[in-house]
């Protein structure tokens, strides 16, 4: 008798909520999509005599069975990579290349056209170590063309952009600028400083 | 009787339950929209190293996909701790792959056969001899695209 029933709670909004709470979620929710290291593998052909390259321009990193690296036949860190690979790549021995900021060191690459980084590892070098290396050497091109690009890019009409925005940007199909020009310009960078990076396979 | 009536009356009212389909159907949704479909059922051990200089994998180009690693905790007993291979939903030998490839290739249009990428999600743990195989396999088919898939990282040696 003492107790009353208890008012009945107003549903009419819920359908509200619940659709507020679908539209937050569709518009937050982002499919995760798959990122990595692009690589190219060279074809398999039958190559009598391989290139003749100087000793100079030739940049080696070994990796043992141990995960220890050896550049240049000196025992190396993995953060000192990166560094080690720009001065080699931007030594600009003969002084063609315009860009160059190295120290020109004659017993050094070249120029970044000539100059090839080649790595070796061992059958039971970690993965993770060998992504690592990958990872820091694509650093060091792409740190050399981030430069370049900032150069370039602004009297080709990509102001403040570097090699790597660029290469977003071409991909992105809400960027509103010239993807034409901006794809000759990502066409030039990677000419002047490709990726020559070899592996060797025992 | 009018005593056991009035106990009645005094209860709860019911909940309202005419907003359940509502709540139903925003689970739905949501679970629709942001299900990725997993192609295969990972039979191997697949935690991805990390690297920050990555690009997305295009997908507007066809992907196959290898796993290569350990095989997981309930596969073990009987398949070993061997690295192994996985192509679909099945352990694989080395020389699947070529078949393998060759399978993928077949389900595409002609124009797209040689965009094919190969996404190599390989373990963290691995040896790089099996890697190497793989990588070996598949210049043989002449697959020549490949993508490391990695985890994203911060860049913690920027020398700028």
């Amino acid at each position: 008798m003492a107790k009353r029933a208890a008012p009945e709670v107003n549903a009419g909004s819920m359908a509200d909520i619940a659709f507020l709470l679908l539209i937050f979620f569709l518009v937050t929710t982002t499919i995760e999509k798959d990122s990595g290291i692009p690589r190219k593998l060279p074809p398999i052909e039958d190559v009598t005599e391989p290139p003749i390259i100087k000793q100079k321009n030739i940049f080696t990193v070994l990796v043992n069975k141990n995960n220890d690296l050896l550049v240049e036949d000196e025992p190396m860190e993995v953060k000192d990579l990166r560094a080690a690979a720009v001065d080699f790549l931007d030594n600009n021995g003969d002084r063609s290349c315009s860009f160059c900021k190295g120290k020109k060191d004659e017993k050094s690459s070249d120029n970044p056209d000539k100059a090839v980084i080649s790595l070796k590892n061992a059958r039971e070098t970690n993965y993770e170590t060998y992504i690592t290396i990958q990872n820091e050497l694509v650093a060091a091109y792409n740190q050399l063309r981030n430069r370049r690009a900032l150069e370039i890019g602004a009297s080709k009409g990509f102001p403040n952009m570097n090699f790597v925005q660029m290469q977003a940007n071409k991909k992105d199909v809400r960027f509103n600028g010239n993807k034409e020009k901006l794809k000759a310009v990502i066409e030039q960078i990677k000419k002047e400083i490709p990726q020559k990076l070899s592996e060797i396979v025992e | 009787m009018s005593k056991f009536k009035k106990k009645k009356d005094g209860g709860l009212a019911p909940i309202n339950t005419a907003s359940l389909p509502d709540i139903v159907f925003m689970l739905l949704f949501f679970f629709m929209v942001a299900t990725v479909m997993r192609e295969n059922t990972l039979k191997v051990a697949n935690s991805l190293p990390a690297a920050n200089q990555i690009e997305k994998l295009d997908k507007k180009s066809p992907v196959s996909y290898i796993y290569v690693g350990k095989p997981s905790d309930n596969y073990a007993p009987r398949y070993g701790k061997e690295a192994r291979i996985q192509l679909n939903d099945n352990y694989a030998d080395l020389k699947d792959i070529a078949s393998f490839i060759s399978a993928e290739r077949a389900a595409l249009r002609e124009e797209l056969v040689n965009s094919l990428t190969v996404a190599l999600k390989v373990d963290r743990k691995t040896n790089m001899g099996v890697v190497g195989d793989v990588k070996h396999e598949l210049r043989k088919v002449n697959a020549l695209k490949i993508n490391y898939i990695t985890a994203a990282s911060e860049d913690t040696n920027k020398a700028e």
